[in-house]
């Protein structure tokens, strides 16, 4: 590591360390000066294989010790867009920059990059300690650093004791473990994994999401993490992207990927939503009055970008959606219209931090609504069959056009 | 419960001695009649090691032992190199065209039958001009052997993920670098298997050799069926107990290497 990437990282650690005030602290909308420049630039790469496009034409830039996460169904071309950027596959097209320079002839083991492999891909005639020494002892460091290193790597995955097994003597989550310590052990520049932790149980993997992202903002490192468990990637990441069919069809933070998703696939694919089809009428400033099939006219905030289409789709996310006996107090909240819809709960399901409710509108369509149990004994719990009113703001609507 | 299970194992005590009963009963019948002091093969006549004794003084069968043994040592060896550089040229090659007929050449010398082999080799060697003894033999055997080398290899090296060489590579090995330290240790065993096939292969062939042997270099297979042919001598149960203990040892050896290997690996592997 240069010194360069040190003092970076520390600057991004105080910077994290105190969050703004104001209400959204999100980690990678912070000042970021010295991470102007691109680390890794992907430019329009392409990889077929046969009739299928893996990747296709992606482009994106990584930021020198951003946290990045792929998400996107099975696949999807993310393991074929690591190989890539490991050296394993060479793009049909485009070219990846590394510091500036194409690395498109570097080879893998020339290559500052480490992977992490789906499959562990450990050695199974070395016992756990060679497997995470194999890279050092290339790299040539001396044996006294190895030991350190490998105790240090060994501490972190919790592996003590296992040093001397053989990869066929360990568990599923053990070997991933081992996959993992091997991959961070070189601390190369930028370190590639693919769904590192999905094999650990849920305090194990909490707990190493947690040492994974001190350890990335302690070295500097840049991290591309492939996972499908989509809180992982909002804990963990600076920025995540979507993939689906070989291209990105979003980037953003976690937040804006969740809050202001940019396409109708997106924000299904991203958490859970309730999606309503309609036809945008006539509205005032910032507002969009659009006239639904399911839950009549909705009152919606406008998107940045003005609506070409007359057809769009209004999404609210289940949270933003609440319910009550009445209704709110007043139809509107300060300036804000509120948007009410009734009908009969025809689900509970009671999730212990939350309960979801379906609700069965008066035109036949479903709502989802999730409420926080904030109480213990909670009176106001609803119940199937019981008339409600949904109730939800403009501002929790968002307006997508594809 | 209990008498479940050993109705089982019962029945599996039985089967096995079946098996190895088949297997190894002629072989067991051999061993004791080498010592066997009579001169009628078939007429037990007490103990005595008398057919060890005149084996060690017959010097045309010495050297004939000697002979096989050095055509089935060298010949295992270069068909165990050059079967594994085939097995791994084309299981990890790039592909090119004609790949699977080149595999499937490579099969062919397997049914292909032994007089067909030896008479071709026979042709060549002839038309060469080549002097016919240790050398012909040794050549024509690698030829028979390599491809089953390559097959075995070949086997192990398909069912060996490839993500493990790009593992190593990933590590800071180069290509050459990351064969020598990940595939080598995990072939190795599938190696030593294919060299004790070929050794054995060679070590008892007789229709090749005599093909392609000269006079004066006869292998103790050519030797025996000679001698046999006048009468079976007691001194042949003693030369083959002796060839079965070979083998036997052969194959001790060869499987404590590679239970070696595999727990040496770890520190053995070069890094
Ligand atoms: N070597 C290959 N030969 C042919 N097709 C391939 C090869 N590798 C990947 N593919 C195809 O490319 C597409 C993308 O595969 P990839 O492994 O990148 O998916 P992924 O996003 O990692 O999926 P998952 O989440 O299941 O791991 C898939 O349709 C897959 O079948
Ligand atoms: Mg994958």
């Amino acid at each position: 590591m240069t010194e360069d990437a040190a003092n970076t990282a520390t600057e991004a650690d105080s910077a994290k360390a105190e969050p703004p005030a104001d209400a959204i602290p999100a980690k990678a909308e912070l000042p970021i000066a010295a991470f102007d420049m691109p680390l890794l630039r992907i430019d329009g790469v392409a990889k077929r294989f046969g009739a299928v496009r893996a990747v296709d034409r992606l482009s994106l830039d990584i930021r020198r010790g951003e946290f990045f996460a792929l998400l996107g169904p099975s696949g999807c071309g993310k393991t074929t867009l690591l190989r890539m950027l490991a050296g394993f596959e060479t793009p049909d097209e485009g070219a990846i920059l590394l510091g500036g320079d194409d690395i498109a002839q570097v080879l893998p083991h020339q290559r500052p990059v480490n992977m992490m492999f789906q499959n562990y891909a450990l050695f199974p005639h070395l016992s756990v300690r060679d497997n995470i020494a194999f890279g050092l002892k290339r790299a040539r460091m001396p044996r006294a650093e190895i030991a350190t290193r490998v105790a240090e790597m060994v501490a972190l995955v919790r592996l003590e004791g296992l040093e001397k097994r053989k990869p066929d003597q360990l568990s599923g989550g053990q070997r991933q473990r081992v996959a993992l310590a091997r991959s961070l052990a070189r601390r190369p520049e930028i370190l590639l994994l693919d769904e590192p932790l999905a094999a650990l149980d849920k305090k194990l993997r909490e707990s190493t999401q947690v040492e994974l992202m001190e350890l990335q903002r302690r070295l500097g490192m840049t991290f591309i993490i492939v996972t499908h468990d989509q809180e992982e990637a909002m804990t963990m990441a600076d920025r995540i992207g979507v993939m689906d069919q070989g291209r990105l069809e979003q980037v953003a933070t976690p937040r804006k990927l969740y809050e202001a998703p940019n396409s109708r696939w997106v924000a299904e694919f991203v958490g859970d939503i309730n999606m309503l089809e309609g036809e945008v009428g006539p509205g005032d400033a910032g507002r969009l009055a659009i006239a639904t099939k399911d839950a009549g006219t909705i009152v919606a905030a406008a998107p940045p970008d003005p609506v070409k289409q007359a057809l769009v789709f209004v999404a609210i996310r289940p949270e933003k959606v609440k319910l009550s006996r009445r209704g709110p107090a007043s139809d509107t909240a300060g300036t804000h219209t509120i948007n009410r819809l009734e009908g009969i709960v025809i689900e509970v399901s009671y999730l212990g931090g939350f309960t979801t409710y379906k609700v069965k509108l008066d035109s036949g369509a479903v709502l989802k609504s999730s409420m926080a149990n904030t109480a213990r004994l909670d009176v106001d719990a609803y119940s199937v069959t019981q008339r409600v009113v949904a109730w939800f703001t403009p501002d929790d609507c968002v307006v997508l056009e594809q | 419960m209990v008498s479940a299970t050993s109705k089982i194992s019962r029945f599996n005590v039985a089967s096995l001695a079946l098996g190895l009963g088949f297997l190894y009963l002629p072989i067991v019948i051999l061993v004791i009649y080498s010592f066997n002091a009579s001169r009628l093969v078939t007429v037990w006549g007490g103990w005595s090691l008398v057919w060890y004794r005149e084996f060690f003084h017959d010097e045309a069968m010495i050297e004939a032992a000697w002979m096989s043994f050095r055509v089935a040592a060298s010949s295992a060896t270069i068909a165990t190199l050059l079967g594994t550089l085939a097995a791994v040229a084309l299981s990890r090659g790039e592909r090119f065209k004609g790949r699977t007929l080149f595999s499937g050449m490579l099969y062919a010398p397997l049914v292909m039958p032994e007089v067909i082999t030896g008479l071709s080799l026979l042709l060549l060697f002839v038309a060469l001009d080549a002097e016919r003894g240790f050398w012909t033999v040794t050549i024509a055997h690698t030829t028979l052997t390599m491809c089953f080398v390559a097959v075995v290899v070949q086997s192990r090296l398909g069912s060996l993920d490839r993500s493990l060489e790009e593992a190593a590579m990933d590590l800071g090995c180069d290509p050459a670098r990351a064969f020598v330290a990940v595939t080598l240790p995990l072939i190795l065993p599938a190696i030593i298997a294919g060299w004790m096939l070929a050794f054995t292969l060679s070590l008892d062939d007789l229709v090749i050799a005599s093909f392609t042997t000269g006079p004066g270099s006869a292998t103790l297979p050519i030797r025996i069926y000679s001698e046999v042919r006048l009468g079976v001598k007691p001194e042949i149960n003693a030369i083959c107990t002796m060839v079965i203990g070979l083998i036997a040892v052969v194959i001790v050896v060869a499987s404590f290497a590679s239970k070696l290997s595999s727990a040496q690996g770890e520190s053995a592997a070069p890094l």
